[in-house]
């Protein structure tokens, strides 16, 4: 999945880790559009059915978790990222 | 009960129930030849055999259990053959940790117990424990593994047991609330689903309603509904292999190969006219704290659904077992206390042995209900 | 001894929230406001973060003078009402809200409870719909409107109702490739409401000129539409389609879909209140009166949490519900001002009964679906694997033997279509084979809440 950045793109740039390599979002960001600017799926079905990037975007599917260190499994479209966080797609 | 607009249907043995007791009763009646009716209110395993948390645990069982407990163990390994289908048993085997000296003076204390009944169990030291379940929590100090004991789906086992019933002859009837039932002298009669089924024999499988069923029939017992708590997280990679228990039973939790972690304690709420019941969510809080403090490595992780259902719950925690002390032909099996489902597949065997052969190996004296005889209305349960 | 609770909690602060808490002001009350979002505005009217520039033009079109008011409205409350934002209720008990904030577990006590939930995308599963690249409608636009973002470079438009034109004309209008508009309902079906939909006066027009807007900028519209396939190999490639009597592939890198939507029940279910089936929305919805209130004492909906009816019903509803809680509270009344309430929402019925009848629910797709279809995106559980299972008539019995419906979020997604392939395979009416139930928490909730 490609996310394509159409507008609010002169926002301060935050760095994060996404598995354990440096990447970089927006101040203002979810989750899940950090993730999605650095990578094309946000998690792993655990049944063997593939990679998942979430779906409805509002808190609803539950198909967008990932792993933070420190806060544990959060829904990606509903957490802001923030500086240094160190998230790991399950 | 005498509305002459009613059907009547003859038959062998009426069953009030369709849970493990009572579908497994029809199966092994109806493989014997016999005109078997299951009058279930709800569907099939709908109450206490059907949502409950999945253990097949002979470990920790009362000693006067242990021998069902033992003839249940070897028909759950042969589902397949019986019933078609694994129900998702797997011998896992059961781990029951103390978390103080006094819980491992307990576990030591069952090893005798076990022995006697041919239960095979391991007592484990607290450096091999953590060694070789490196994620328990630094509270457990020893446990004892049953090596033999398991777990399997709940949701499965009473319609893949009535399904076999179903497929040796049996009539197993959903949405049957029973409304009226009596013995005429000449047999038992019950009205279901428009009809009045006549029958020389009666089992009364109906969980924590089996006590009203006792009542009319002049034999109260003291039951009351009881709801055990339960709790699921979402998957996570599998690394708990054993079912885990604890000396007092305040936490169980197992994790099931799909990664899923089951786990309950405490109680929840319910109402059984109804029926109704629910996880309360302060016990259900205990419990996650009992269980993130057994297994550490649960904290992060969340929980996506909570459950129970209603099973009758006995004074002395044992279940209702035997022939009726008042009216024969009558075949009580209930108040399993909220650990019947392990003995399900068995008590359907012992009953249709009393009703063939008059009589079964298995000692059931523990569970006559002539044990409670004296009890008056005033100490008896809501079902009565 | 403890005082009695006197608390009115509303749950939502989206448009219905905002004006029942409202209501509740006027009438000298201090509701607890809980919102699981940390902004107010609900989704349709949900804020963008902190810094972001857009105007409130660029943002919500048409609906952007409903949208000032609302936040307007929303901020003149601050400081009046407890609100507590970034909070989830996650359980239901009479009297008490189980809440969920800054991951520890808490409650809040009440008298009243204004159930203002809101909804989702309600969706057809269908092959390839789990793939990276597929969103829900409301999804896409949340993207767009929250995060300034396209979910793909070439983005196809799925499913039926106003909003699939909506957002697909954003799409365009923000910069976006939208490879195609394909709606599931015909034409002529559209068409046999228009009389009916005229009653909706602004807003059918702004619904006719949504609708026009591809058209007329050149993007490709199949009206009848039957999607068979999203393909692709790590992400989306195409969406393979029947349209006009012929199989077609249209090349495209994402795909948003989304057949209406469907309110968030989960804690009406939880506080008791009682479902009926809705012949014209085709779901169980909770039993409420054109009041708010609900057969449970101390329980009261509004807005699309209830039955969806867009912002502007659920901005007259809340304003209701919250009328309903201060006369059940035994305080003046403003009945001039309830009077106008009532009429207004009566006044709407007729145009949200024809929208329904306009944008049907594709059921005979959900039916038909193959047996491979992954129809539970949480457990992957297929079509195939419920059919097989399909032995008694509800959903419930359907659930516990497959696991449909049992993952993370409940069976949200997958319970209205997994009910119409249960229906189709038995043979019955959806109606007959129920809903499935709910049991807390509503949305996942960690282990570590608990801790003390």
């Amino acid at each position: 999945m490609t996310l394509v950045r159409l507008a609010e793109t002169a926002r301060a740039r935050v760095a994060f880790t996404l598995d354990g390599a440096p990447a970089e979002a927006l101040e203002g960001d979810t989750l899940l559009t950090a993730i999605l600017a650095n990578g094309t799926h946000v998690r792993t079905s655990e049944f063997g059915d593939g990679a998942r990037a979430g779906f409805c975007w509002m808190g609803a599917c539950q198909d967008c978790g990932v792993w933070v260190v420190g806060l544990g499994r959060q829904r990606a479209c509903a957490t802001p990222v923030r500086a240094g966080m160190e998230v790991v797609r399950l | 009960m005498s509305t002459p607009a009613l059907a009547t249907q003859q038959a062998d043995v009426v069953i009030v129930g369709g849970g493990g007791a009572g579908c497994s009763a029809a199966l092994h009646l109806a493989q014997r030849g016999a005109r078997v009716v299951v009058l279930e209110r709800g569907l099939v395993g709908s109450q206490a055999s059907g949502v409950n948390y999945g253990g097949v645990r002979q470990q920790g069982r009362h000693p006067a259990e242990l021998p069902i407990a033992r003839r249940a163990h070897a028909l759950w390994q042969r589902l397949p053959e019986l019933l078609g289908t694994d129900c998702e048993f797997e011998v896992t085997g059961h781990l029951k940790l103390a978390r103080d000296e006094a819980e491992e003076a307990d576990l030591v204390a069952y090893l005798d117990v076990a022995r006697v009944h041919g239960l095979r169990l391991r007592l484990i030291g607290r450096n091999s424990l953590h060694r070789d379940y490196p994620w328990l929590g630094p509270r457990v100090v020893a446990g004892s593994l049953a090596p033999d004991d398991g777990a399997a789906n709940p949701r499965l086992l009473a319609p893949a047991l009535a399904r076999a019933a179903i497929a040796a002859g049996a009539q197993v009837l959903e949405g049957a609330e029973v409304l009226g039932l009596a013995h005429d002298g000449a047999g038992f009669v019950a009205e279901a689903a428009g009809t009045l089924f006549r029958a020389p024999w009666l089992l009364n499988c109906a969980g924590f309603w089996g006590g009203k069923i006792a009542a009319t029939f002049g034999e109260p017992v003291p039951v009351s509904p009881m709801s055990p708590l339960m709790l699921v997280s979402e998957p996570v990679p599998w690394f708990i292999e054993p079912n885990l228990g604890v000396v007092g039973g305040n936490v169980y939790l197992r994790q099931i190969r799909r990664g899923n972690i089951i786990f309950g304690g405490g109680r929840g709420e319910n109402d059984p006219a109804i029926p109704y019941a629910r996880a309360l969510p302060g016990p259900a809080m205990r419990a996650m704290r009992l269980a993130s403090e057994l297994v550490p490595a649960l904290a992060g992780v969340q929980i996506i659904r909570s459950w129970t259902g209603i099973d009758g719950e006995m004074p002395d925690h044992l279940p209702v077992i035997g022939a009726s002390a008042t009216t024969p032909g009558l075949l009580h099996a209930f108040g399993f206390s909220g650990h019947g489902f392990q003995l399900g597949p068995a008590i359907g065997a012992i009953l249709a042995e009393l009703v063939f052969d008059g009589r079964t190996d298995l000692p059931l004296e523990p569970f006559a209900i002539g044990r409670f005889a004296g009890t008056t209305a005033s100490t008896m349960g809501d079902g009565t | 001894m403890s005082a009695p609770v006197s608390t009115v909690a509303v749950v939502g602060a989206g448009p219905a929230g905002t004006r029942a808490a409202e209501v509740l002001v006027r009438a000298g009350l201090r509701p607890v406001v809980l919102d699981e979002a940390p902004d107010n505005g609900g989704r349709i009217f949900q804020r963008p973060p902190p810094g972001f520039t857009r105007p409130y033009e660029a943002l919500y079109g048409s609906v952007a003078p409903q949208a000032r008011a609302l936040h307007a409205a929303f901020d003149g409350l601050r400081g009046r009402v407890d609100y507590r934002p970034s909070t989830l209720a996650w359980h239901l008990r009479p009297g008490t809200l189980h809440t969920l904030s800054d991951g520890q577990a808490g409650q809040v006590d009440f008298a009243q409870a204004i159930l203002c939930t809101g909804a989702m995308d309600r969706v057809v599963p269908l092959p390839g719909w789990t793939r990276p690249g597929v969103t829900t409608l409301g999804g896409a636009q949340i993207a767009l409107k929250t995060q300034g973002c396209a979910i793909g470079r070439r983005v196809a438009f799925l499913g039926t109702g106003p909003l699939l034109w909506l957002v697909a004309m954003q799409y365009a209008k923000a910069g976006a490739t939208v490879a195609a508009v394909l709606d599931t309902t015909p034409l002529a079906t559209k068409a046999r409401q228009a009389p009916a939909l005229l009653a909706g006066g602004r807003a059918f027009l702004t619904g006719l000129r949504m609708m026009a807007w591809p058209r007329l900028h050149g993007v490709k519209v199949v009206e009848g539409a039957t999607p068979l396939e999203i393909t692709g190999t790590d992400g989306v490639d195409g969406l393979r389609y029947r349209g006009g009597g012929r199989e077609h592939v249209l090349a495209c890198d994402a795909v948003a879909m989304g057949w209406g939507l469907k309110p968030e029940t989960q804690l009406a279910d939880l506080a008791g209140v009682p479902f009926d089936f809705d012949l014209v929305q085709r779901l169980h919805l909770p039993r409420r009166n054109d009041a708010g209130r609900t057969p449970v004492v101390g329980i009261y909906l509004a807005g699309d949490g209830a039955r969806i009816g867009g912002a502007e019903l659920a901005e007259l509803q809340g304003a209701r519900a919250a009328w309903s809680v201060v006369e059940d509270r035994g305080l003046p009344l403003d009945l001039p001002e309830i009077a106008r309430l009532d009429r207004a929402i009566a006044a709407q019925a007729g145009f949200r009964r024809a929208l329904d009848l306009a944008f049907p629910y594709p059921h005979a797709l959900a039916a038909e679906m193959p047996d491979a279809t992954t129809l539970c995106r949480c457990e992957a559980v297929t079509a195939g694997e419920l059919r097989a299972a399909a032995a008694p008539h509800d959903l419930n019995r359907a659930k516990a033997l497959t696991r449909l419906g049992m993952g993370r979020c409940q069976g949200r997604v997958c319970g209205p279509p997994g009910a119409e392939v249960l229906a189709a395979a038995l043979g019955c009416e959806v109606s007959e084979v129920g809903r499935l139930r709910g049991q807390w928490p509503v949305k996942p909730v960690p282990l570590s809440m608990a801790a003390e």
